[in-house]
């Protein structure tokens, strides 16, 4: 047996094929899930993909977060269901208060496309249980609006919490993807809410599923293996 | 132009003396005249709109069409050309079904004076002709060249065109693979930003864009009319800039990319569900040129009801409703029984969708304002009857003289200090040094398919992940080799384009060209233009690569100066399976370097003699079609059977410059060997033709040794692959000079941010 594991595409959603077949090389069955409708179709989880929804024109993901299909992720997240946001897809999260905080433009100001390392700081949510706790990992990144920022208590209770996920790798050769992309706070590349069920990230692991496209390199493929697990050992 | 009274048709015919604006739209007297003669009256606003901005130098071709007849004349026999020149973009048969269209476009008078916008549109642009034929886009390429990188302008063209570029096509989801970025004084005030894009389909879904089938209706569906990039084409493109005329701004059109994405998905669902009969794009000379083309090559004529046309401005004349080049527009043509469900696909994207007319009996194009007739035209007299110009042309004055300016005698670096000092004066160079600031702001990953991108020799799309079947992108044009030689300068385009898709694994297949040049009333660039296109079409011919489409970009100049002849050729190539590619990065220590090809003492054009002298003279490289195709063969079965780990074509900059890249991009040093008969300068400096330096593990040296001796090309071992850069690894000639993978990478690095960021 399988999971099913729907993707949403927006208008202006990118990545959601991508997300497709990264869920497929994982085992899992993929299920095009679309913006304006509120039926989920019974899949067991939910990726909200990255791209440009609504063109980013008001902000990343603001309005995306009021379709029809929101209505029910959101509903369905609070009640266990586990969520994947991945850039555009964070954004919408955060947008749709499942995450707290936000995010801000670059602070370079520019779209930035890279191989970036990141450490991940939490293994024990729905999406990164195969990873280490403290695993360093190549994952690419590409966005304008990036640099994720909250208030200095939400800060601390994300530490405090151990609901960072994921932190971008500072120390090292850019050239090995290390650095702060974006200047995002205390280097956050991803974040889980309480229940590890819902998690968002800038960084793309649907475009480090194959060693031959891509970055070249499989480090995102875990992601979508932990969450296989996860559904088909419930 | 006045609103009122309207001018209609039958206005026109009753009051034959009324003065029209046919100078301040682009027309010159001799062509209003042939327009009145087609009439047999005074044309209507509205038609004479429509031959202004058609007949223009951007759409018309009227000073080139006489020399690009030549790509269609000398086109060689090949089995792989579904759709030729002509059509939005040439279709190309890659195997297993599938079908691969491709084109390059410039934007380049946009783009100096609005530099975002100017680039965005430019990929808008040439995304939307990969859709009109039925092709999902899967990749694109830009190849841009700009004023000296340290001038101030430069500063305000570059970030702008680049941030253009990323702003538009990363939020298609398209994958940016290649292109180039230039640097020449003689770019300052005429930057080139020409934009490529390539799409993938299957042999039975390429679509025309054909008006057929009396009833059938013509859908306009896309972003509302606005009044933007009004006479884009006919002012802004085909004229020379002058300070003393008014800022040109309001010609240039403005982009929205997340309306694009949504005409592609929405066109493509409509393909899939076979619901189009013909379809055009709305791009230079908007509906101008929808209608007309349409219409004229299909098999009736047209009605069109321009109240119909979703504005944005409803204050639009119909004048400017049809010469307006607002973006993100299609229009298709449906069969009356399908227009319901077309529309209602374009209402699940909320794409804007109405019938604005449609295809009837006979031979005219009629189109209605406010119940008058204001357009009753044979189509083909608008879209294909165009003047035609024979300009004069005439070798400059000047050619010789620059030709005798002989680079191999300027002065050369006597020691192993002086060639260390000039190998990271060239690698640092702003057109050397590495364009990650610039290409780390283009997304390469999107759709999961991208194998290889820039800096590789060629961008690579995997487009099938059962078979691994794939395509390969390259483009190149030197614009001082075709300054000293327009013949030879357009042939080098080609054979390095060639030569970077055979490098990495792909057999080339087809061309598409984009070519930049200075005004055509010049006899001069006439002359460079007619003698590029003879050595591009003659070379064609040769290695059995046909042009299929392309675009012509005249009056790049400012004042009496024109930029460098600069033709730019894109090859495609086709590889089996994708897991063969060969990249440009050092895989392993140990591997041995061989050099592929003969080196001679070639030094005109070169970047050494840019970087190091300021010069531009002598001949460029000699050009030898056969060597790049006995070359191109040799990397393609050493590629496709395992001989070669990586492989790197040697262009400006030489051999070093080649060797220096892979080195970084591999993060491995290497020792290098000045072989018998050559000096080290000429060996390092020297950018002849033809070559490519290899990496070949150990246990097939000799195998690959036997293969180059077998087919008869010249093979010299020039070193191995040594050290890790984390272990302060070199790049060595021994007894020469040995730098440091650090020092190398941040003169290599370095450059461009400082000067950019």
């Amino acid at each position: 047996m399988t999971a099913r594991i729907g993707v949403v595409t927006f208008p202006g959603s990118l990545d959601d094929r991508d997300t497709q077949r990264a869920i497929r090389l994982a085992g899992a069955e993929p299920v095009a899930l679309w913006h304006k409708d509120k039926d989920l179709k019974q899949v067991d989880a939910v990726v909200l993909p990255g791209g440009f929804s609504y063109g980013d024109y008001l902000r990343a993901g603001a309005i995306s977060r009021f379709s029809p299909v929101m209505e029910t992720v959101i509903e369905q997240a609070k009640s266990g269901m586990p969520v994947l946001g991945i850039c555009n897809g964070f954004q919408v999260l955060t947008e749709a208060h499942l995450l707290p905080g936000a995010m801000l433009g670059n602070n370079h100001l520019h779209f930035i496309c890279r191989d970036q390392k990141l450490r991940v700081e939490n293994a024990g949510t729905a999406w990164t249980a195969d990873y280490a706790a403290g695993q360093e990992i190549h994952i690419p990144l590409k966005n304008m609006d990036g640099r994720y920022v909250a208030d200095e208590h939400t800060l601390d209770m994300l530490e405090a919490e151990g609901r960072v996920a994921f932190r971008y790798v500072v120390r090292g050769e850019a050239a090995d993807g290390c650095g702060n992309p974006n200047g995002s706070l205390r280097d956050i590349a991803g974040i889980t809410n309480e229940a590890g069920n819902v998690v968002g990230l800038m960084p793309h692991p649907e475009h480090a599923v194959e060693p031959l496209v891509g970055s070249g390199r499989t480090d995102g493929l875990p992601f979508f293996t932990s969450i296989l697990k996860k559904l088909v050992n419930a | 132009m006045s609103r009122t009274p309207l001018d209609t048709v039958e206005n026109a015919a009753a009051t034959p003396d009324v003065e029209l604006p046919w100078a301040e739209l682009g027309l010159k007297k001799d062509e209003y005249e042939r327009v009145v003669e087609i009439l047999g009256r005074r044309p209507t606003g509205a038609e004479l709109a429509m031959y202004s901005v058609m007949w223009s130098e951007h759409c018309s071709y009227k000073s080139s069409k006489v020399h690009l007849r030549q790509f269609g004349e000398k086109a060689p026999q090949s089995d792989a050309l579904l759709v030729g020149i002509g059509e939005n973009a040439g279709v190309v048969d890659v195997g297993q079904g599938y079908a691969v269209t491709f084109k390059v476009e410039s934007h380049n008078h946009p783009s100096y004076v609005e530099p975002y916008q100017g680039a965005a549109t430019g990929v808008g642009g040439i995304v939307r002709d990969i859709i009109a034929m039925g092709a999902r886009p899967v990749a694109v390429v830009d190849p841009l060249r700009f004023g000296a990188a340290d001038h101030p302008d430069t500063k305000r063209v570059l970030p702008g065109v680049v941030a253009g570029i990323g702003g538009y096509g990363n939020c298609l989801g398209l994958p940016n693979i290649g292109g180039e970025v230039v640097f020449d004084a003689c770019y300052q005030g005429n930057p080139l930003v020409n934009a490529g894009a390539i799409g993938v389909m299957r042999h039975e879904d390429i679509h025309l864009a054909k008006a057929s089938g009396t009833g059938n209706k013509v859908i306009l569906y896309g972003a509302r009319t606005g009044g933007d990039g009004i006479g884009g084409a006919s002012i802004l493109a085909s004229e020379t800039f002058d300070d003393a005329k008014p800022s040109k701004r309001p010609a240039v059109q403005v982009g929205d990319p997340f309306q694009e994405k949504l005409l592609i998905e929405c066109t493509l669902e409509a393909f899939a569900e076979k619901l189009v009969v013909g379809i055009q794009d709305l791009g230079a000379a908007g509906l101008s040129c929808a209608t007309s083309e349409l219409a004229s090559n299909g098999s009736g004529g047209m009605r069109v009801t321009l109240d119909d046309v979703p504005l944005r401005d409803s204050t639009l004349s119909p004048e400017e409703i049809l010469m307006s080049e607002s973006q993100e527009r299609m229009c298709a043509v449906v069969e009356p029984e399908k227009v319901d469900r077309f529309l209602e696909i374009c209402d699940k994207w909320d794409v804007i969708a109405t019938v604005i007319g449609e295809v009837t009996d006979g031979d005219r194009l009629e189109i209605f304002w406010h119940g008058g007739k204001i357009v009753d035209v044979d189509p083909r007299t608008v879209a294909h009857d165009g003047p035609v110009y024979e300009r004069p042309y005439a070798r400059p004055s000047w050619q010789d003289a620059l030709q005798a300016d002989d680079a191999n005698k300027l002065p050369r670096p006597a020691t192993g200090e002086e060639l260390k000092d000039q190998v990271l004066r060239l690698v640092s160079s702003p057109n050397q040094a590495s364009k990650s600031w610039i290409t780390s702001q283009y997304d390469h990953f999107v759709q999961g398919n991208t194998v290889l991108a820039q800096p590789e020799d060629s961008g690579m799309i995997r487009i099938d992940e059962e078979t691994g079947l794939g395509v390969a992108i390259a483009t190149d044009g030197n614009g001082r080799y075709a300054k000293l030689d327009p013949y030879a300068g357009a042939q080098l385009a080609l054979s390095e384009a060639y030569r970077n898709v055979a490098t990495t694994g792909a057999k080339p297949l087809a061309v598409s060209d984009c070519l930049n040049f200075g005004s055509p009333e010049d006899p001069a660039v006439m002359w460079q233009f007619a003698e590029a296109i003879r050595g591009l079409a003659d070379a064609c011919q040769q290695l059995g690569t046909p042009v299929t489409g392309g675009n012509v970009s005249l009056y790049n100049q400012t004042g009496d100066v024109a930029i460098h002849p600069t033709p730019v050729v894109a090859v495609l190539g086709v590889i089996d399976d994708v897991a063969r590619r060969t990249p440009v990065a050092f895989q392993e220590e140990g591997q041995l370097l061989y050099l592929l090809g003969d080196t001679h003492e070639e030094f005109g054009g070169s970047a050494w003699s840019q970087v190091v002298h300021d010069h531009l003279g002598g001949l460029p490289p000699k050009v030898d079609l056969e060597r790049e195709r006995l070359l191109a063969e040799i990397l393609i079965s050493a590629s496709r059977d395992g001989m070669i780990d990586s492989a790197h074509d040697l262009s400006d900059g030489g051999l070093i410059q080649a060797v220096v890249e892979s080195a970084l991009q591999g993060g491995k040093g290497a020792r290098l060997i000045v072989p018998d008969g050559l000096d080290a300068f000429t060996f390092l400096f020297s950018e002849s033709a033809g070559r490519a330096v290899v990496a070949v593990p150990r246990s097939e040296e000799l195998r690959f040794n036997d293969m180059c001796g077998a087919r008869g090309l010249p093979v010299t071992r020039i070193g191995v692959v040594d050290g890790t850069e984390s272990e302060a690894a070199v790049v060595e000639v021994q007894g020469e000079f040995a730098l440091s993978l650090t020092e190398l990478r941040t003169a290599h690095e370095a450059t461009i941010p400082a000067l950019l960021a």
